[in-house]
């Protein structure tokens, strides 16, 4: 049965007992390197102390996240937070596909490599009807026109552009 | 008079005309998709703002940042989901009208409030304007560092049910902003050796890590829902005389959005949850409220959208900014190394008037558009969610990538992004970690500074308006530390009242041993065990 203390609790019950365990064993492996990654320095007072602001953010950390932990409704794991263990991790496959994107756009060029990777993400998502996959494309080319051509943001022309032709070359590195 | 001409100068261009368009229409949009909200766009589109100058940026931001919340009552309306976090309370009031076949009235009634609630308090601002050029010399470094602080703990506070977690994330935020090259003595911290890691972690990437990638993984996560929206018939201009009737509730909520806009870290929930409670105490039909109320409606929808006008105030006076937008605005100041804070009063006080007339037009343009436009603007909500999840996917490279062009820099907004995807799937607050970033930092230069003159803590605040803050800090401390105190009094209460056993028989005994063995007690205990039995037998 639902306690009242469970009841009370803001959010849900999964994944809350793993989530404060980890925050609080990084928060203290990063307080114990202190030490190492930081100093102290001589004739200074404690304000300007370099070692003073990480201690004042690691230490909140340690104790606030240990008096959340202490006081969580729950002390064991159930099949519940393993299954949220597994959709955190299930968020990992799309961090791949924006790595891969990110490592892609310098060598192949952000047009190209955009027209390629929002249609094949749409795919993937299961959008996989022609009226989909052409909106995907547009968007792609909307989204290169408006960003480099019409906004001007700094994205550097890719390697594969230098085999272009001349006449082409510099138009697609400054604005595709 | 001069000052005001002068502001309208600047404004007088093409481009700031385009940006209050774009703005203004964007914003719309924006909030009008369930799922994306002003900071995932803001957060994209900081990084292009770079380019422009400070007052165009600026006002495309703050166009998004006002005109969201207008659009956000679309959905909240109509298919009772809100398309901004602030506009949950107008589901309350909007949909059961919609269900009861007024989706015309309650989203003219919503357009109506919002305008004035914009409108009043640009309005207000202007006025109070010369009041803050007088007030904002007054904040010395120790000033700021206190008012810093009382953000950051209001920050905390705030997140009622959830301070712990809200204050160690602060920290966190606090402990990144502290990682790299320290400006002082040159030394490294935090930097495990690695050179990505010794410029810092800049605060755009853990911006667009936290909102945009975070929002893209939950939106790529999740299911597709099948919409339906209400078909509208009719005009949109009857709110406006429906909205003349409330006046009180109406002028009280906007009220409300200002002051609360104003103090760092309370914000739109509060503004509206002081306004709705006043609205239902003071109206002659209370039963109504969460069943299609006018009055209702009138109260979350002005309240919500006279905050962002009223957020400006601590940013730009003080260099502080209250929550997570404005936030993510002070960035585009420095980049132009136009610095907020006091000294913007006294110097570019044009700049500041320039910035509030921009918002009031702003609202008149967002409500001619919306006037105009909402029946198409309606088949947005039915963007596919993990559609929506692609399309901030590929929107965050840009905002990551062209900070840089760093593949580490989207690395760390990735690591970020899966973070607050988790905090997210918690239900935990992110605002704290990003203004422990900006507080942090406020607080660690304008703490250096101050203490540079101060030879005992007490000297600290011996100036008027220090004290005041810090006696401020004292009051929040503590009316939470009884707050708490409360809370765990009602909860052991509720447990109690809970239990189906009444107390534990042995623990009972045991507290009042004392008693029981004295011989009063024993007397009290002689009477309330059982009595021998009564015969029955007739001799």
């Amino acid at each position: 049965m639902t306690t009242e203390r469970e009841r009370r609790f803001t959010g849900p019950r999964r994944g809350q007992l793993a989530f404060a365990l980890g925050f609080l064993a990084i928060s203290l492996l990063l307080l114990a390197c202190i030490r190492d990654q930081t100093v102290w320095a001589a004739k200074t007072g404690l304000a300007a102390q370099p070692r003073f602001w990480p201690a004042i953010g690691l230490g909140a950390m340690v104790a606030l996240g240990g008096l959340h932990l202490y006081r969580l409704p729950w002390r064991r794991f159930t099949r519940f937070d393993g299954a949220e263990m597994r959709r955190w991790a299930a968020a990992l496959e799309y961090v791949l596909w924006f790595m891969a994107y990110v490592v892609a756009v310098p060598y192949v060029g952000y047009l190209p490599v955009t027209m390629i990777f929002v249609p094949l993400l749409a795919w993937r998502m299961g959008y996989r009807s022609g009226r989909m996959l052409a909106i995907s494309v547009g968007f792609a080319v909307a989204v290169v026109l408006v960003f480099k051509m019409a906004l001007s943001v700094r994205i550097p022309g890719a390697v594969l552009y230098e085999y272009l032709p001349d006449a082409l070359r510099g138009f697609f590195i400054l604005n595709l | 008079m001069d000052l005001i001409l002068s502001a309208i100068e600047i404004l007088m261009r093409w481009d700031v005309a385009l940006a209050l368009l774009a703005g203004s229409v964007g914003g719309v949009l924006i909030g009008a998709i369930p799922g994306v909200g002003p900071a995932v766009a803001i957060a994209i589109l900081l990084p292009a703002t770079f380019s422009m100058d400070p007052i165009v940026g600026l006002t495309v931001l703050l166009g998004i940042y006002g005109s969201s919340m207008y659009g956000g009552a679309i959905p909240a309306i109509l298919i009772n989901t809100p398309g901004t976090a602030v506009n949950a309370l107008t589901t309350y009031d909007g949909y059961p009208m919609t269900a009861r076949g007024e989706p015309r009235r309650a989203l003219s009634l919503a357009y109506s409030a919002s305008f004035f609630g914009g409108v009043f308090s640009v309005l207000c601002l202007i006025l109070f304007a010369p009041v803050l050029a007088r007030v904002a010399p007054m904040f010395g470094s120790r000033e700021i560092f206190l008012a810093a602080l009382l953000g950051i703990i209001l920050v905390i506070v705030a997140h009622r049910g959830q301070t712990l977690i809200a204050g160690a994330l602060a920290g966190l935020g606090i402990f990144i902003q502290s990682i790299g090259l320290e400006p002082v003595k040159y030394s490294q911290r935090y930097t495990f050796d690695q050179t990505w890691l010794s410029g810092g972690i800049d605060l755009i990437v853990v911006v667009l890590g936290l909102f945009a990638l975070s929002q893209a993984f939950v939106l790529l996560t999740s299911e597709d829902e099948k919409i339906r929206t209400t078909r509208l018939r009719g005009g949109l201009f009857q709110g406006l005389r429906e909205l003349a009737r409330h006046p009180r509730v109406a002028g009280v909520s906007a009220s409300f959005g200002v002051l609360m806009g104003m103090i760092p870290g309370v914000g739109e929930f509060t503004a509206q949850f002081m306004s709705y409670t006043y609205a239902q105490r003071t109206s002659k039909r209370p039963e109504d409220f969460g069943h299609g109320s006018s009055e209702g409606l009138i109260a979350a929808e002005t309240a919500n959208n006279a905050v962002p006008a009223a957020a400006m105030v601590p940013l730009l006076a003080l260099g502080i900014p209250g929550e997570a937008l404005t936030a993510m605005m002070l960035s585009v100041f420095y980049v132009h190394n136009v610095v907020p804070g006091p000294g913007l009063f006294q110097t570019r006080m044009d700049f500041v008037v320039a910035l509030y007339i921009a918002l009031l037009v702003l609202n008149v343009l967002v409500l001619i558009f919306l006037l105009m436009a909402t029946r198409p603007l309606v088949q947005v909500v039915k963007i596919p969610n993990r559609f929506l999840g692609i399309c901030v996917l590929t929107l965050s490279f840009v905002g990551v990538y062209s900070l840089r062009n760093s593949a580490s820099d989207c690395m760390i907004a990735a690591g970020f992004g899966l973070f607050g995807f988790v905090l997210k799937r918690l239900n935990m607050p992110i605002v704290p970690i990003i203004l422990g970033m900006v507080l942090g930092n406020i607080m660690e230069v304008k703490l250096r500074a101050g203490m540079a003159r101060v030879k005992t803590p007490l000297d600290f605040i011996d100036r008027p308006v220090a004290f005041i803050l810090f006696c401020i800090i004292i009051i929040v401390c503590v009316a939470h530390l009884r707050r708490v105190w409360l809370d765990r009094r009602e909860l052991k209460e509720a447990e109690w009242r809970s239990k189906t056993r009444s107390t534990r028989f042995g623990g009972h005994l045991f507290r009042r041993r004392s008693y029981l063995s004295t011989e009063r007690g024993k007397t009290v205990r002689a009477r309330h065990l059982p009595s021998p039995r009564p015969s029955t037998d007739r001799d």
